[in-house]
């Protein structure tokens, strides 16, 4: 709660997107308050990823406006805009990421559904009437950028029509009266979001208005459904109204609204929306989206008949009406179902669109618009009683024969089955890849590295054993060697030494006469020098004039 | 640790964040041939982490009251380790610097090898060869910024003042590189740590990712972006990309994961990870981020470190596909799990988003592309926690778990700080950043200035 008022006063996007980020932790919490159900821990993390994947749009959008418009206030965006600096258009698909995400469009749609497994309230509360609404509210906030920028309308239309034909097309076949609503949610915030794209600001915002009212009484009607017969699958349910006649009664009302009859708020609003898409010339939007209004009235009413009336098909069920403290609330919530849509009506001179837009709506009557608008509701409601009061065979008998049609409805386009394929296990698989790849390639060459060092030291380790070393013990064995061999001279005989000292001199002269003086001058000078010295040293003869003793 | 904290917090209050310069400076002469000084001293860039190395070992050694073995050596090499990490994050001397950088590996060695897991031989001797030839790298760096400084000196603050020829820096920045990146540890230089982590006893798993880790990046700011400016600038994409492969690739092998820890470790390479993209920024948002990161990623992986102990001293198991249902078995744990699971996917209000946010508003300016990149880190690190929180929280509740106690008042005691320190930090960043934004506002003023 603290976080959506925050959110809403922010008047800047960095506030804006943190009062977001912790609304969106406060519904991860809430989806998984049954935590010890598999499904509902498993609904809880969807819905936190797959709004956090929009989420980083609207991060990278904020960024990019903060850098190129150099502005994150509200207030200054206007300026910004002004300066025309030429990387900001992509913030206006980028901040759409984050609508997109939270307010459950295609192709983020995914976790909506699955977050029903929250309690029920909470389900009325923020799944449904005004946390997913906040999104929608971000386009609103940020109008100045979008309508700047008219590459980008197309594609949130789109978007916004996708969704809600799409959603409503799955709400058909959904069998679980939670997640019937649930669909219709996604549906109804399609068509706001494809108000915003028609340039209809006032009108999305209008729609968004009404929608929570009528959303929230049929939330927490279905809880009260849930508690009074404790079964969700409306195969199992009927003929409840005769035993709770106020839930009942105001489930009607709310349906009613949703389907567009008027002069409930529903009417006004979808209205509106339609009017824009007609005066705007986009035909197929206005086709598409009253089809989806006809399909709308159908499938609410195909929930409210098949819950509370018909005959009940499964006797174990015991329904008994709800206490005042449930039933007081639907009250007051179906009074604004009926009554919010006048402040935007030509009954009150569409007196919200001005305040909103700040300027008198002048906005004409279309009565084909109307007419038609009002032609689906009615024919969506017939078609539904034909169906499931008068001719109860019937569905079975269309499902049959538009088998093909009637699956993509019932596995909701498969959507989720391809993301699992496409995304979730790719990107777990990528996981476990990368880390083999890991533990493999970049540890292994880690390790590798090691033992090639080890290997190395071994090569080297021979070699410092087997070369090196047997150098040294060359030398060490080649000193001994030589120690034997000159061994042999010691002989400590005197006759020896002098035989060896005269063959030496012999030798020695006899070398000095066969080569002559002349060919080793230098050798011969120091032979001379040296014996010279030895003679003047060891022998002071008589004949040295220059010896230090000598007188 | 007593007198470690209350000496912190005597620095801490008179530390005097709007001056620039180093301050609380000491001095002595050590080895005088060489011109070495004993200097220490602090400033914005490294009180930050000195605060952070006093907070985590402080409480760290609360949590090794569980260590029943030989704890008089652990906790003499234990102090051991918080001196060579305290004397790394305040020497101004490269020699001192790189001896306590080397100090830091001895302890840890030990406490790993010693009191570490199954595998703890393996992992501790991994652990001490690689960042020991990462940081001989990094020493040839310095040594070679010696002989080319005149006159010759180890001193940071005047190694800074010299310029140095462009292929100079490159060279040195790339030696210094290999020896921080070791320690960040930045892709691919990343695998002693999950082994480390995962055979290491709870506090020192806490130390490592808490404190350890920021050494290296800690040096990126410190000497290479201050003294080799040019290099760094031209170095930026090959960082950005770096960073940008290690948060992506980190993810995704932290979703890969069933043992909670490797988890942990894995998340702290994709963390890690912003904080090198905010350095390649080069913009006052990048750096001030990347600062952010630094601490906010020390006091949340501390944290879950120290809950992934708290629940191996009960089950004695890590495998995540073996818990579900704890939340009903232990609330308190599982709040406290629950928190910081979101602080460190990035919840906005708590300090992770804070740090995020920077770095990826300075990296904007710089890139679209890796911001695109890390901004995909973002949604895989919502995918491995909320995957984590799942599987070991929610869903049924074994049986075999039935009697497990909560956690207990001590592993509280550690925790809290911690969470007051995230919710702190991410609802009113500015206290904190304004201990660090003046100094690396006159970093990037001093870098810018080198550039033109």
């Amino acid at each position: 709660m603290a976080a959506m008022l925050a959110l809403v006063i922010a008047n800047n996007y960095v506030q804006y997107f943190m009062a977001w980020e912790v609304m969106g932790l406060c519904s991860y919490l809430l989806i998984g308050f049954y935590f010890h159900k598999d499904s509902a821990a498993n609904a809880a993390r969807k819905a936190f990823l797959t709004t956090r994947v929009g989420d980083v749009g609207l991060f990278l959008g904020i960024m990019t406006l903060f850098v190129t418009g150099g502005t994150l206030s509200f207030t200054d965006l206007p300026n910004a805009v002004q300066t025309g600096a030429p990387l900001l258009w992509l913030a206006a698909p980028l901040i759409f990421c984050g609508t997109i995400g939270k307010s459950a469009q295609f192709p983020l749609h995914v976790w909506l559904p699955d977050a029903m497994e929250g309690p029920t309230p909470v389900s009325a509360l923020i799944h449904a009437a005004t946390m997913v609404a906040a999104g929608v509210y971000l386009v609103a906030r940020s109008f100045v950028l979008f309508t700047s920028f008219p590459v980008v309308m197309p594609w949130v239309m789109g978007v916004g029509t996708l969704t809600a034909f799409m959603a409503a097309y799955i709400a058909l076949t959904a069998t679980d009266i939670k997640k019937v609503l649930a669909f219709s949610t996604i549906s109804q915030l399609g068509y706001m979001v494809t108000a915003m794209g028609l340039g209809g600001m006032t009108a999305g915002t209008f729609h968004l208005m009404t929608h929570a009212f009528f959303k929230a009484l049929l939330f927490l009607g279905a809880g009260s459904v849930i508690h009074g017969a404790h079964e969700q699958d409306i195969r199992e349910l009927g003929g409840l109204f005769s035993k709770m006649k106020q839930t009942g009664a105001t489930f009607v009302i709310a349906s009613l609204a949703i389907a567009g009859i008027p002069p409930l708020s529903g009417f006004w609003s979808k209205d509106e929306i339609l009017l824009e898409a007609y005066e705007e010339g986009h035909y197929l939007v206005y086709g598409v989206l009253l089809l989806t209004a006809f399909m709308t009235a159908f499938y609410m009413f195909r929930l409210v008949f098949l819950t509370f009336f018909g005959k009940p098909r499964n006797p174990d069920i015991h329904a008994h009406e709800s206490p005042a403290l449930m039933t007081i609330p639907l009250w007051c919530l179906a009074m604004g179902a009926i009554l919010v849509g006048l402040p935007g009506s030509p009954f009150m001179d569409h007196w919200f669109q001005g305040f909103l837009s700040g300027a008198h709506h002048g906005g004409e009557i279309n009565g084909m618009v109307m007419g038609s608008s009002v032609a689906a509701g009615v024919l969506g409601i017939g078609l539904a009683a034909v169906l499931y009061l008068l001719k109860p065979q019937w569905p079975v008998a269309i499902a049959t024969t538009f088998r093909p049609l009637y699956l993509l409805s019932v596995h909701q386009f498969w959507i989720d089955d391809i993301y699992a394929i496409l995304i979730l296990n790719p990107f777990q698989g990528l996981g476990e890849f990368l880390f083999g790849f890991d533990r493999l390639v970049v540890d292994g060459l880690v390790n590798s590295s090691v033992t090639a060092m080890q290997r190395m030291s071994q090569i080297q380790s021979w070699i410092d054993r087997n070369i090196v070393d047997s150098i040294v013990n060359l030398t060490g064995r080649g000193t001994v060697i030589g120690g034997d061999l000159l061994k042999l001279f010691q002989t400590g005989s005197t006759q020896f030494y002098l035989l060896i000292t005269c063959l030496s001199v012999l030798a020695f002269l006899s070398f000095e006469l066969t080569t002559g003086f002349q060919e080793l001058p230098l050798l011969r000078e120091e032979f001379y020098g040296f014996s010279s010295f030895i003679l003047d040293n060891i022998f002071p003869a008589p004949w040295g004039s220059n010896h230090p003793f000598a007188p | 640790m007593a007198v470690v904290s209350a000496l912190t917090f005597a620095a801490f209050l008179q530390f005097d964040p709007n001056q620039t310069g180093f301050q609380l400076v000491e001095k002595a002469l050590w080895i005088p041939q060489l011109n070495v000084y004993y200097l220490l001293g602090t400033d914005g860039i490294s009180f930050p982490m000195v605060v952070l190395t006093a907070l985590i070992s402080t409480l760290a050694s609360i949590g090794s009251f569980s260590i029943q073995r030989r704890e008089k050596e652990y906790y003499c090499l234990y102090l051991f380790l918080v001196t060579g990490m305290m004397g790394t994050f305040l020497a101004l001397d490269m020699i001192l610097f790189y001896v306590f950088w080397e100090i830091v590996l001895v302890p840890m060695y030990f406490l790993i090898g010693i009191w570490g897991g199954p595998r703890k031989e393996y992992a501790a001797m991994k652990f001490f060869l690689y960042t020991f030839a990462g940081s001989l790298v990094m020493l040839v760096g310095i040594l070679g910024m010696y002989f080319n400084s005149t006159p010759h000196t180890f001193n940071l603050m005047e190694l800074a003042e010299n310029e140095f020829s462009f292929g100079f820096q490159k060279l040195v920045f790339l030696a210094l590189f290999i020896g921080f990146a070791v320690k960040v540890p930045t892709f691919p230089f990343h695998t002693w740590l999950p082994d480390a982590h995962v055979e290491a006893p709870t506090p020192i798993s806490v130390i490592l990712a808490g404190v350890l880790l920021k050494m290296g990046t800690y040096g990126f700011f410190r000497f290479s972006f201050p003294i080799l400016p040019d290099a760094a600038y031209w170095f930026r994409p090959y960082l950005a990309i770096l960073a940008a492969i290690g948060i992506v690739y980190g993810g995704f092998v932290a979703l890969a994961q069933t043992d909670f820890k490797k988890m942990v470790a894995y998340s702290s390479i994709s963390h890690m990870g912003f904080v090198l993209l905010g350095l390649a920024a080069f913009s006052t948002n990048g750096f001030n981020g990347a600062m952010l990161q630094m601490f906010s990623h020390g006091v949340i992986t501390g944290a879950l470190f120290l809950l992934v102990g708290v629940i191996y001293d009960r089950a004695h198991t890590r495998d995540m596909n073996a818990f579900g249902g704890l939340n009903a078995q232990l609330p308190v744990y599982s709040g406290l799990l629950v928190f910081f699971s979101l602080a460190s996917l990035g919840l906005p209000g708590l300090s992770g988003f804070v740090s995020e946010f920077l770095v990826l508003l300075g990296s904007y300016e710089y890139s679209k592309i890796y911001t695109a990149f890390a901004c995909l880190g973002i949604i895989l690190a919502a995918s491995y926690l909320l995957f984590m929180v799942r599987r070991v929280l929610l869903g049924p509740l074994n049986p075999q778990w039935e009697s497990l106690p909560d956690i207990n008042t001590r592993e509280i005691v550690t925790l809290v700080p911690l969470l007051i320190i995230t919710l702190g930090i991410g609802l009113y960043p500015r206290y904190i950043l304004s201990f660090f934004v003046p100094t690396l506002q006159q970093l990037l003023a001093n870098i810018g200035g080198a550039l033109a």
